[in-house]
C-alpha cells in the first residue's frame, strides 16, 4: 500500500498550491499515470479518499490521464509500444528494450474553487 | 528542527499534520498556509459561503514522488562527497537478506567502514543480529509504512554518522512492490532473490526487478532440493531488465560471495573515482584563478 504516501505525496502538493495560487477547495485532480509507473489506479482512488478527509481535497475526484508506454528496440532501431516491463517488442518479439515513456506520475492540473 | 528538510520532525516521515499547524515542510510556500481551507469549512458539499467561489483550472505540472527525489538527489550528494557507497537491499520477507547481510559484513568490515540503515515495520530483531556484528546501525521502523523513503535515509544519514569512504548497507523493507517507487540516493539498487521463491518473481514484480543494478540470486546450495529452473529464472530477469547483473549466492556455504564482493568493491572504486575527478576538476578551477 505505497499508494497511501503517494497519496499523502498529492495532498501535500495541493495544499503548497492553495496558498501559493489562491484557492480553497480542490474539485478534480487530474493525473497523468504511465501503465510502468508502478501505481494502482483503484487502490489510489481507494486511498485518496481515506488521505484526504478533512483537507481541502476532501471528496475530490481523481481523474486519470493515460500516456502510452514506449520503449526503445535497439534490435529494430526504433520506438515501440509496450504495457508491461516483461512485454517483448510488438515488431521483432526480442527484449533488447529501453523504457523510455510510460513512468510518469504526475499531477497535470487541478479543478478548483 | 531538522537540517535535513526543515520539516520540523526527529524521525517521522509521515505529515500528516493539522491545518491549523504552524508546521511548514516546505521552504517555498508562503506564510498565509493555513487559512484559505479554514472559510468554506462545510464538509464535502463544499458549498459557496461567501459568494467568492469561483470554479477555474490550475495547471501544476508536478511529479508526486518530486519530493521523495529532491530529498534522494540531496542524500545521493551527501553519499557522493563523503565517498560513501550507498546500497539499498531489496527482496521480499525471508529472502535470507539479513543473514547475506551478516556474512558480508563479517567479510568486509576489516577492509571497509561498513555501517548499516534497518528498515523493518516492527521490532529491533534484524538491527540486533547487525549489531552483533559489531558496526554501526540504526533502525528505521517504518510502522504502518511499507517502504523507506528517501526523507527517512536522510535523518538516518544524520544520526548513523557513516564513515567517509565507507560503505552504507540500507536493508529495506522486505516487500517487492512498494520499495521499487522511492528512490533512497543509493548508489545501486541490489535484488535479493532465494531459490525457494519462484523462478517467475522477475515477472510477477517487474517494477522491482526493472530498477535493479544486481540480483543475488540467494540459496543456490538448495537448488539440489528444489525444482527452480535457475536459467528460465534468468532468462524472465533479462526480459524484465536487459541490462541486469546477477551473481549466485549461497550466504550459508560462502558460495559466490567473493563476487559479490568484488563486485561492491568496483562500484565503490568507481564511485571514489569519480569524486576525486571532480575535486581535480575543482583544484584546477581554483589552480587558474591565482
Amino acid at each position: 500500500m505505497h499508494e497511501l504516501s503517494l497519496c499523502q505525496g498529492i495532498i501535500d502538493i495541493l495544499e503548497t498550491e492553495a496558498s501559493k495560487q489562491h484557492f480553497a477547495r480542490v474539485r478534480k485532480v487530474r493525473l497523468l499515470v504511465g501503465p510502468l509507473a508502478g501505481v494502482d489506479r483503484a487502490t489510489l482512488s481507494f486511498g485518496f479518499d481515506a488521505v484526504s478527509r478533512d483537507t481541502i481535497a476532501e471528496g475530490a475526484e481523481l481523474e486519470f490521464i493515460d500516456t502510452p508506454g514506449l520503449a526503445w528496440c535497439f534490435t529494430c532501431d526504433r520506438t515501440v509500444e509496450i504495457a508491461h516491463y516483461y512485454d517483448p517488442c510488438p515488431a521483432c518479439g526480442g527484449h533488447r528494450l529501453k523504457v523510455t515513456g510510460g513512468e510518469e506520475f504526475r499531477i497535470l492540473d487541478l479543478e478548483v474553487e | 528542527m531538522c537540517t535535513v528538510c526543515g520539516c520540523g520532525e526527529a524521525d517521522q516521515h509521515h505529515h500528516a499534520h493539522a491545518h491549523d499547524s504552524g508546521h511548514e515542510h516546505t521552504h517555498d510556500h508562503g506564510h498565509d498556509h493555513g487559512h484559505h481551507h479554514h472559510h468554506h469549512g462545510q464538509g464535502a458539499a463544499g458549498l459557496s459561503i461567501d459568494g467568492l467561489s469561483q470554479e477555474r483550472i490550475v495547471r501544476i505540472e508536478q511529479d508526486i514522488l518530486g519530493r521523495n527525489d529532491a530529498h534522494a538527489r540531496g542524500n545521493r550528494q551527501f553519499f557522493e562527497s563523503h565517498g560513501i557507497l550507498a546500497v539499498n537491499l531489496l527482496s521480499s520477507p525471508g529472502s535470507g537478506k539479513t543473514t547475506l547481510l551478516e556474512r558480508s559484513i563479517a567479510d568486509l568490515k576489516e577492509r571497509f567502514d561498513v555501517s548499516v540503515i534497518e528498515g523493518d515495520q516492527q521490532t529491533e530483531n534484524d538491527a540486533e543480529r547487525i549489531r552483533a556484528t559489531g558496526v554501526p546501525v540504526l533502525q528505521i521502523n517504518t510502522g504502518k509504512g511499507c517502504h523507506l523513503d528517501a526523507h527517512m535515509i536522510g535523518h538516518g544519514v544524520q544520526d548513523l554518522k557513516p564513515a567517509d569512504y565507507g560503505i552504507l548497507f540500507i536493508e529495506n523493507v522486505g516487500n517487492l512492490v512498494c520499495p521499487a517507487m522511492f528512490d533512497l540516493g543509493e548508489a545501486a539498487r541490489v535484488v535479493i532473490l532465494s531459490v525457494t521463491e519462484g523462478e517467475d518473481k522477475p515477472l510477477k514484480y517487474p517494477d522491482m526487478f526493472h530498477r535493479a543494478d544486481m540480483v543475488l540470486i540467494n540459496k543456490i546450495d538448495l537448488l539440489p532440493y528444489l525444482r527452480f529452473d535457475l536459467e528460465r529464472c534468468i532468462g524472465y530477469l533479462q526480459q524484465v531488465n536487459p541490462e541486469v547483473e546477477t551473481i549466485r549466492v549461497s550466504a550459508t556455504t560462502g558460495d559466490g560471495m567473493d563476487q559479490w564482493y568484488g563486485w561492491l568493491e568496483r562500484r565503490r572504486k568507481a564511485l571514489l573515482a569519480e569524486r576525486l575527478a571532480g575535486l581535480e576538476r575543482q583544484a584546477a578551477a581554483i589552480r587558474a584563478q591565482i
